[in-house]
């Protein structure tokens, strides 16, 4: 399709305005914004104890997430695409529940299950373990918003990676752990980077479930997205400014994830 | 090596597998069921179970209340009109990606992915800064459903652009150029070749959108206090104690995602994301 | 190392780094907030946790700064949690450790009391457990353009009244309940009360946010005609330069938030040296400065400018106390004012 030039100017006009005022000017202005009294200020915002506390909290979470999905990310791929088992269909599509689930909802769940009177939680409070409002329930909620990414971008990489040198790699004599470690992760290696590229960038980034589960513990349970959502509900220019440079933290972070993402991707579609 | 140049088959398991066929993978399948139980269906189950465990009428009862009536309303209408909107200007800036040619062109394709890589809180104090009560430019929607049609369309912006994109990379030109050349205008051609090949991408793209606006917090939390969303009134539900009403609305906002879900893998067209 | 090994350290490096970091969090920061605020050394002091409601936030970060220069305090440090009233009440009956803990209603510090975390005599002291009042105020705009003057105007027709959800915010309870006391001064029946609340929520209120700094951001974007809210927050938007104004109506209710030490508490007699602290003259003196009516008479006396009396103020007590309050009118399924919210609209609290 040959579109003309004044045709081909209008679309991209329209396109790019679009992209600007939905995403670029706001996540400039409040860039902007955050200076607006000064980078002494900004900064002194960007280190309070509790600001300082969040970000950690929110790295230390996420360090914990990610491991955890990216082994089960891995392991499940090769469960669905190698294995043989019955019932592989229904796990592939249950896996995809935690992209469509309200963060709301999974707070709710969290605490119908591990909070008092819940479905387990008299049995963990007896014995001391607290799971709601503490960073556990963190963790959990965590985990599960940011579940299936390694899967989903793991599993199809397999499945276009075909059989055939694993299986040579079996007939050479090589042992399951082998085969794995030397044939079938180098294929997928980078499916597995952005996978968990995604991954991490869904775990610094959760507010909804962390909202319900958290006890605002700076140090504990106060992660940075909650810190943006506390400062924007005090009153005052002051507090509004705080709220803008935690979120900018979190464009700063979420720009370098943007890179790797871009970075990756573009190798990912090499492998493929 | 020894010199036998005949296949071998993989070792035979020994022991108690070697006599049960067990299909290959059937402990990790276990392993990732178990991790997947744990995590997710239980937890959800837990959500089902407290919406009904006072009868089928305590949960009519608090899905017809008035508040969660026009809460869902209220979300169902924006995360369609969402999806349309999203349809069409998601497949416009995926067709300048895919068929036009500019300086920065790489920059702005990855600048599409910005939406999944933000926390959504800041997604909202982003829009708030620009088009709230302090904007620089005097703009005053976010608090209206202007504000939440703009925050949805920000989260939701990369499902129809990724699912559109490569689909129109791929195109075969071969059919546009037969029809050009039998004299169809650039409109017949969209309409009746490119259209119809983009359809099910933009299709999936849009109901995925739709099935992430349905359920959208982060984004709205610092704007909607105004507008009803479901996710809110969940959220208002779960703070005051109100765990039945909460549930309950969560459940028909389950089901009417696993309905999208459902559909979205009938056609077997899957989207990685 | 062979393969196998070399793959499991691998795997076990992060996670173990991973909780490295997270059990390094405790030597990492802090939790006040104040943008240049002190952030001494923490080692070797006591550690109080104060557990409270998000309004007073600012005044007690300036509060707990105040009070660690002084000798009691010198030894003290503290981490701080802010959140609703309700679930940060709740997650201390559940657990949470608390030293102190500071809600905008007395029922939230009585539900510690049933879960054993809170002595019943925890309001048995001059002040009787109570940190600071406030009152119910009317916020308007710049001008007050739709002349306001009282009770009675909010329900003529076309205001938009803004006041937060009863079910989640101990802000808005004040409210309804100053309203409904209100018709009560002027001389109206308890049914006829109740139908000015009725007509109030029903009508007058377009939309309920969860929480009472909610209510005053969305009436500050421009939504509303009239706030109902603690004067404290009133103030506050004044002094940020939001285009408000605010007025004591002749009738409205004081606000009493209570404040105790935990029976749980570690560190008992630091903690109930800080909350003495907050009811000596320097400690109220910071509440008025913060914009808080204090407790104690003659500080109270000598900020009268700021904070003058209304001519018909009255008290929870004169309602009935809480206890037969929150039974009447807050009650889940049953409570007056819960029923009118439910056939409102609004969520509200159901099992």
């Amino acid at each position: 399709m040959r579109v003309s030039r004044p045709a081909t100017l209008s679309l991209r006009a329209v396109g790019l305005l679009y992209l600007a005022g939905l995403l670029l000017l706001p996540v400039g202005v409040v860039l902007v914004r955050t200076f607006d009294h000064g980078l002494g200020q900004a900064w002194g915002w960007m280190t309070t104890p509790a600001a300082i506390s969040a970000l950690w909290l929110t790295i230390a979470i996420a360090a914990i997430a990610v491991p955890l999905n990216t082994i089960f990310g891995v392991g499940c791929s090769l469960v669905l695409v190698r294995g043989r088992a019955r019932g592989r269909a229904i796990l592939d599509s249950l896996i995809d529940l935690p992209f469509v689930v309200s963060p709301v909802i999974v707070g709710l769940a969290l605490i119908l299950v591990y909070g008092q009177d819940g479905w387990f939680g008299n049995w963990f409070l007896n014995n001391g373990i607290r799971i709601i409002y503490a960073p556990a329930g963190i963790v959990i909620a965590t985990v599960f918003v940011s579940l299936p990414f390694v899967v989903r971008e793991v599993a199809p990489i397999l499945m276009e990676v075909g059989e055939e040198q694993e299986e040579a790699a079996a007939t050479l004599g090589a042992s399951g752990w082998q085969t794995f470690w030397r044939v079938t992760l180098p294929s997928i290696r980078w499916g597995v980077a952005y996978g968990v590229v995604l991954t991490t960038a869904r775990a610094l980034g959760e507010i909804g479930a962390v909202l319900v589960v958290s006890s605002n513990v700076a140090g504990s349970t106060l992660t940075l997205p909650l810190l943006v959502y506390q400062r924007d509900s005090q009153l005052g220019p002051q507090a509004i400014t705080g709220a803008y440079a935690a979120a900018t933290e979190l464009i700063v972070l979420s720009l370098a994830v943007l890179l790797l993402m871009t970075l990756l991707g573009s190798r990912r579609e090499v492998t493929k | 090596m020894s010199s036998s140049s005949s296949y071998a088959a993989p070792r035979a398991p020994a022991g108690w597998r070697a006599r049960v066929r067990v299909p290959r993978g059937t402990l990790s399948l276990g392993v990732a069921t178990l991790y997947m139980s744990v995590i997710v269906l239980i937890p959800l189950a837990a959500v089902v179970e407290k919406a009904v465990a006072q009868g089928p009428g305590a949960f009519f009862d608090s899905v017809t209340a008035s508040g969660a009536v026009s809460a869902l309303v209220i979300t169902l209408v924006a995360s369609l009109v969402v999806a349309a909107i999203g349809a069409v200007m998601g497949t416009l800036v995926a067709w300048i990606l895919a068929r036009d040619k500019f300086p920065g062109q790489r920059l702005v394709n990855s600048l599409i992915d910005l939406p999944f890589a933000l926390p959504t809180i800041v997604a909202g104090l982003t829009l708030i800064a620009l088009y709230g009560p302090r904007s620089p430019f005097g703009l005053h929607l976010a608090y209206a459903r202007a504000g939440v049609l703009l925050a949805l369309l920000f989260v939701t912006l990369p499902f129809v652009v990724r699912a559109v994109q490569p689909v129109l990379i791929e195109l075969d030109p071969e059919a546009e150029e037969a029809a050009a050349s039998l004299g169809a205008s650039n409109a017949t051609i969209f309409r009746r070749i490119v259209l119809p090949s983009l359809r099910p991408a933009i299709a999936s793209g849009a109901a995925l959108a739709f099935a992430r606006a349905v359920g959208e917090f982060g984004a709205l939390v610092l704007i909607a206090g105004k507008v009803q969303i479901a996710s809110i009134v969940i959220f208002a539900d779960i703070e005051s104690d109100a765990t039945q009403a909460a549930a309950s609305l969560s459940v028909v906002l389950l089901v009417i995602s696993l309905i999208v879900l459902v559909l979205l893998r009938w056609p077997g067209a899957r989207n990685a994301r | 190392m062979t393969l196998r090994t070399r793959f499991r350290a691998s795997r076990t490096l992060p996670v173990l780094a991973a909780l490295g970091l997270a059990g390094g969090l405790a030597a990492c920061g802090g939790s006040a907030d104040t943008n240049g605020g002190s952030s001494g050394s923490t080692a070797g002091k006591t550690q109080l946790n104060l557990v409270g409601y998000s309004t007073p936030k600012k005044a007690y970060d300036k509060l707990i700064d105040a009070f660690e220069a002084t000798p009691d305090g010198r030894s003290v440090t503290f981490s701080t949690s802010f959140g609703a009233s309700g679930s940060q009440s709740r997650a201390v009956a559940t657990g949470q450790p608390a030293d102190v803990v500071a809600f905008s209603t007395t029922p939230d510090i009585t539900r510690l009391v049933k879960a054993g975390v809170v002595s019943s005599s925890w309001d048995a002291n001059p002040q009787k457990g109570i940190a600071n009042d406030s009152v119910v105020v009317l916020v308007v705009r710049k001008g007050n353009p739709k002349h306001i003057t009282g009770w009675d105007d909010l329900i003529k027709p076309g205001v938009d009244v803004i006041t937060p959800n009863p079910s989640t915010s101990g802000s808005a309870r004040w409210n309804v309940l100053a309203a409904y006391g209100s018709q009560l001064k002027e001389g109206k029946s308890p049914a006829e009360a109740l139908a000015y609340v009725n007509t109030l929520l029903t009508k007058h209120v377009s939309v309920q946010d969860t929480s009472g700094s909610a209510a005053t951001q969305t009436f500050v974007g421009g939504k509303g005609d009239v706030l109902l809210s603690y004067e404290s927050e009133a103030i506050s938007a004044k002094k940020a330069g939001d285009p408000i104004e605010y007025f004591v109506p002749k009738q409205t209710i004081l606000i009493e938030t209570p404040i105790a030490v935990t029976s749980k508490s570690a560190h008992p007699q630091q903690a109930q040296a800080f909350v003495n602290w907050l009811w000596t003259t320097a400690g109220q003196t910071l509440w008025a400065k913060s914009g808080y009516r204090p407790v104690l008479p003659s500080v109270l006396s000598k900020y009268a400018s700021k904070f003058p009396t209304p001519p018909q103020l009255f008290t929870i007590a004169s309602l009935g106390g809480w206890t037969q309050v929150t039974k009447t009118f807050f009650a889940p399924s049953t409570g007056l004012i819960t029923k009118i919210e439910q056939a409102a609209g609004v969520p509200t609290a159901s099992s």
